[in-house]
């Protein structure tokens, strides 16, 4: 029982920490780690320098479809290096999500078309699952697919749709027949964006922010061709979809950088006379926190070692899911208390691009609080953590 | 990086689940706790020829070599079975203490002995006032002439009643609170003017209250370097308090499965109470606070054995914080949900729930290794 790299794998995350240092842009990095909202054409830009670099932005592709066919180990390493430097997150929908789907579920065209188009980010994808009365029940959705000939008529809502305005293609869950147990009356489909009838309305979401939005479909004509799997796959497709990259979910890397960020910034502000991370209470809570990310880290490394020992993944992503959000979450409550008074002030500006001014008390306070609401949005995505409860409780527990 | 358990390790964590399984029920473990010296010498020799005595030690003494990692296999299934065999007093404290600071002649002298199951020890550290603090050492040990004189209390015990022989800490110089001027001493049982107060723990185990009247020892009871001996003390109790984590993992587990049964089994309202998703919720709470924790004891145990250091005690202290809050997550919600029955002496369960009370505060409770991980 060992926590230390083999003498390859500290070779390959020597190589990582060099390729990020010389590559990865400062100008990305600063708003990165300032907390301002990036442009579509950020990440474009950083995912193109990645995936020049031997498919690096799909760790988890095998060779032959160009990734880089890494270990577990390999992407986790890959995946802490990133952290570590304070990386822009790769957009997940097109290359973890719907790439690994056609790979197990799509036709040799589908895998012909859209790979390559997803490896170089020419072709931004979202995803169409949840609708505005299906939340936590995703099987009750009712967007409608009938077949006419070699089209489908789609119609519907869906919502929560994360960069829906920027994306050319959607992969969604829709209904194609109505007589079958809720599930079984589901299928997978890719609709264009950009075909007539679809609809794309801005959500500002808690923070004031324009990230997620809601999309209408009015008899939206999507060609045959555009099925993945059969009529009634989309459940079992969706499920093994969320399967997918579970050591990843937990965002360990990421937290820790945050750690690192609010421990800056609580030795900078000053309480007391002394810095407030001299503060027991503060310091306290800082520690509670970290504390939970150990485990966390652990948990998902045991997870890894079994995968890398050749053990089918379990019902784990669940846990990591819950107990990650929960330290995300404690971590933006933390920085937005670290500030005091001056998370209060609301500079809109301040969240976005080429903002100049003097900033109103500590610099980047203004983001802390914006943060810390949208943040809450990570135990509600993905499965709430209620129904990630429900999946253990079943699926672990036999409850 | 690899963090699964060696085929050796498996095999032998196999032969203790084996034997808890077949000469270890609830009942037996009871009364063995209830009667007599509070745990079966059988038993003891048992442990001793299953190899389990030796796990931690260098091969050289007779040992496995499995080191504190070794130990997660042996304190888990302790956990599991509720055992109240000595193991955590004579090998862990007494046994790692020995062979950490021990000189060559005092290892060949009772590491060997150990392993066979024919010497036991036994750690006294705790005094009345000294709660978690292990500088705060008011015991004193004063040379006269060629011997050293022991005088002072020390409290809580564990197995001191049946151990062949005691290490005792003492300040042999220095202001109280100092690191420097501790040392250690091992002193035979038997020896004049050392008598002990004997008793039963709420959790079905045994310690002593020590009491030490001038005893004389020859230099030879000297463990380790005099004044110097702070260092081997923190280790020895943060290998204890990590092994002590791996027991409370074995607890929680057992805890959070035998709740889930009984949920599948108990029906109220005309139907199983583990329907309901409230209490569903609270299962899957005692699962992942179970995972976690196992996560923290290999993390403390691997941290262990690389050595001192700031990674040693954030991982032990880690540990040991998740290991309090898991009395009220697990403990406390296994009697909840258990009902009525989980607060009776009869079932196991409240057993179980008692243990992992009293280990948040064994070696420095929830509070105390909070703030010590904040300090580093």
């Amino acid at each position: 029982m060992d926590l230390n790299y083999s003498p390859e794998e500290k070779a390959f995350q020597l190589e990582v920490r060099e390729f990020l240092k010389e590559n990865y842009p400062k100008d990305i990095q600063e708003k990165v780690a300032k907390g301002i909202a990036l442009k579509k054409e950020d990440y474009v830009r950083w995912q193109k320098i990645l995936a020049a670099k031997d498919g690096w932005v799909a760790p988890g592709w095998p060779a032959e479809y160009g990734g880089p066919g890494w270990t577990p180990v390999q992407k986790y390493i890959f995946d802490e290096e990133c952290g570590a430097a304070n990386c822009l997150r790769t957009v997940a929908f097109g290359l973890v999500m719907l790439a690994p789907v056609l790979m197990k579920f799509g036709t040799a065209e589908q895998r012909e078309k859209y790979l390559g188009d997803i490896l170089n980010s020419d072709v931004w994808w979202c995803q169409g699952y949840s609708e505005p009365n299906s939340g936590s029940d995703l099987a009750s959705l009712q967007t409608k697919a009938e077949k006419q000939g070699d089209h489908y008529i789609v119609n519907g809502s869906k919502t929560w749709t994360t960069h829906g305005h920027y994306a050319d293609m959607m992969f969604t869950l829709v209904r194609t027949s109505q007589e079958d147990r809720k599930k079984k009356g589901i299928s997978f489909l890719l609709i264009d964006m950009n075909a007539p009838g679809v609809t794309t309305t801005p959500i500002v979401t808690i923070d004031g922010m324009h990230v997620v939005n809601q999309i209408f479909l009015e008899n939206v004509k999507v060609p045959v061709e555009n099925l993945v799997g059969k009529e009634g796959d989309g459940w079992t497709i969706a499920k093994s979809l969320l399967m997918h990259e579970r050591t990843y979910i937990a965002q360990v890397p990421r937290s820790k950088r945050q750690i690192t960020r609010l421990k800056e910034l609580a030795s900078k502000e000053r309480y007391n006379g002394k810095p407030l991370i001299e503060d027991d209470a503060f310091k306290a809570k800082i520690s509670a926190v970290e504390i939970e990310l150990m485990a966390l880290e652990m948990t998902n490394m045991r997870v890894l070692s079994k995968l890398s020992s050749g053990d089918a993944p379990g019902s784990e992503s669940s846990l990591l899911k819950v107990k990650g959000t929960e330290v995300q979450q404690a971590i933006t409550a933390l920085l937005m208390e670290a500030v005091g008074y001056f998370g209060m002030p609301y500079v809109k500006e301040s969240m976005t691009d080429g903002w100049q001014e003097e900033p109103i008390g500590p610099e980047e306070a203004s983001v802390l609080a914006p943060h810390y609401f949208d943040w809450r949005k990570s135990s509600i995505y993905g499965g709430s953590n209620e129904i990630q409860k429900n999946i253990m409780a079943k699926a672990v527990l036999g409850l | 990086m690899n963090l699964e358990f060696s085929e050796e390790m498996v095999m032998l964590q196999d032969s203790m689940l084996k034997f808890l399984q077949n000469e270890y029920d609830f009942e037996t473990r009871q009364s063995l706790s209830r009667t007599g010296i509070g745990y079966s010498e059988e038993n003891w020799q048992n442990f001793a020829e299953m190899g389990l005595l030796g796990i931690p030690f260098e091969e050289d003494f007779g040992g496995f070599g499995f080191g504190q990692t070794g130990l997660i296999v042996v304190m888990e299934a302790i956990g599991k079975g509720l055992v109240v065999e000595p193991y955590l007093a004579s090998v862990v404290l007494g046994g790692l203490l020995i062979q950490r600071a021990g000189s060559a002649d005092q290892k060949e002298a009772i590491l060997p002995a150990l392993i066979a199951g024919e010497l036991k020890l036994a750690f006294a550290y705790v005094e009345r006032q000294s709660r978690y603090n292990l500088t705060d050492v008011e015991f004193t040990a004063e040379k006269k002439a060629d011997q050293y004189c022991l005088s002072g209390s020390k409290s809580v015990v564990f197995n001191a009643e049946t151990a062949d022989k005691i290490i005792v800490s003492a300040r042999t110089s220095g202001d109280n609170f100092t690191q420097q001027g501790i040392s250690l001493f091992i002193v035979d049982k038997d020896t004049a003017g050392l008598t002990s107060r004997d008793y039963e723990t709420v959790d079905g185990l045994r310690a002593s209250e020590l009491s030490f009247d001038n005893v004389m020892v020859e230099q030879s009871a000297l463990v380790g370097e005099l004044d110097n001996a702070f260092s081997d003390i923190e280790y020895v109790i943060d290998a204890a308090a990590a092994a002590t984590c791996a027991e409370g993992v074995g607890v929680v587990t057992e805890l959070r499965d035998k709740t889930v049964e009984y949920l599948k089994t108990r029906k109220q309202f005309d139907q199983p109470i583990g329907n309901f998703q409230v209490l569903q919720h609270r299962c899957v709470d005692m699962f992942m606070t179970e995972e976690q924790m196992r996560s923290l004891s290999y993390l403390a145990a691997i941290k262990v054995t690389e050595g001192d250091g700031v990674e040693r005690t954030k991982s032990v202290s880690a540990a040991k914080v998740y290991l309090g809050d898991a009395r009220s997550i697990v403990g406390e919600q296994a009697a909840q949900l258990h009902g009525g029955i989980g607060v009776t002496d009869e079932l196991d369960v409240a057993h179980y729930v008692k243990r992992l009370a009293m280990i948040n505060a064994l070696f420095g409770d929830r509070d105390y290794h909070l703030q010590r991980f904040s300090q580093v």
